[in-house]
């Protein structure tokens, strides 16, 4: 009778899908540019000491990593609370130092096999002794260069 | 590498001892030192120059005392810490003496080089980066090297203590 039917309440139109595939590539694209790979995941605790007469390191490809420190609370249970290497991604004990600087050299191009740099990154409260074990197994292997990473910092906030 | 070497002999007014211990207090020349006036201390050391004649250095500043370092040439700082030495307290005094080192460097850099209108610090930092050009780099070469052998640096680290 009326010129205008009443619409049929409750049934909602089908939702278009047209443009998932837009929102699934933008959230692949995101996730592509935005990752970036982490080369070891760290199982120490690692809270750099500061300082601030420091230099870059600009060469990435020359350097390569030892870690030491308490290991995180996730491995306290079966590693306990005395401070370890870490070298790649496992716990080492000194003696594995000078083999893992070894293939580590081996692994890079022939050219930069004499430049390497290894660099330090240990958590402030280790004491020195495995510091002066570590120097001493590097000097084994003849790896002379050291680096010790820090972070950006006034010296005083060594001091507590 | 492989002949063994004797140690060259170094006098000792030459050396200026650090020795930090368990407690990760310092020691510096045979007397408790805060870590704060340490800088201030090696700068003292390193720029003495007490020597005489051949050993004589003309830009040092220091107080020329007979009992404190020839020459920066000569001068060597001595670390030595304890195995349960803080690896941060060590960090900081590492720190301190490469600022005291640093500090000199400036002072001589922007005596020699005003027209740099740049620290030694700052200086090195463009040379080390790789955005700097060849040009850049080949013409600050030179003049870092020659700050570097006026206060070359020569930190010596001995073996660690065992504690008892």
């Amino acid at each position: 009778m009326s010129k205008f039917k009443k619409k049929k309440g409750g049934e909602l139109p089908a939702i278009s899908t047209a443009s998932l595939p837009d929102i699934v590539f933008m959230l692949l694209f995101f996730f592509m540019v935005a990752t970036v790979m982490r080369d070891s995941t760290l199982m120490v605790k690692n809270q750099l000491p500061a300082a601030d007469q420091i230099q870059k390191l600009d060469k990435k490809d020359r350097v390569m990593y030892i870690y030491a420190g308490e290991p995180s609370s996730r491995y306290t249970d079966k590693y306990g609370t005395q401070a370890r290497i870490q070298l790649n991604d496992k716990f080492a004990t000194v003696s594995e130092v000078g083999a893992f600087v070894l293939s580590e050299r081996a692994s890079k191009r022939q050219e930069l096999q004499n430049v390497l740099t290894t660099s330090l990154k240990v958590d402030g409260d280790t004491k020195m002794g495995l510091i002066t074990d570590i120097k001493q197994e590097l000097r084994k292997v003849n790896a002379l260069k050291l680096n010790y990473t820090t972070r950006v910092g006034d010296y005083s906030q060594n001091i507590d | 590498m492989e002949d063994v070497l004797d140690p060259p002999i170094i006098k000792e007014r030459n050396i200026f001892s650090v020795v930090v211990n368990k407690f990760n207090q310092l020691l510096v020349e045979e007397k408790p030192l805060e870590l704060a006036q340490l800088r201030e201390e090696a700068v003292k050391f390193l720029d003495n120059g007490g020597g005489k004649g051949e050993e004589a250095c003309s830009y040092c500043l220091g107080k020329r005392n007979s009992d404190s370092s020839d020459n920066p040439e000569k001068a060597v700082i001595s670390l030595k810490n304890d195995r349960e030495t803080d690896y941060k307290v060590y960090i900081a005094v590492q720190n301190e003496l490469v600022a005291a080192y640093n500090d000199l460097r400036d002072r001589e850099f922007t005596r020699l080089f005003p027209n740099e209108s740049m620290s030694f610090v700052e200086a090195n930092k463009k040379y080390s980066d790789p955005r700097t050009s060849p040009d850049e780099k080949s013409r600050l070469n030179p003049k870092l090297g020659e700050i570097k052998l006026m206060y070359p640096q020569k930190l010596s680290e001995a073996e660690p203590s065992k504690t008892n």
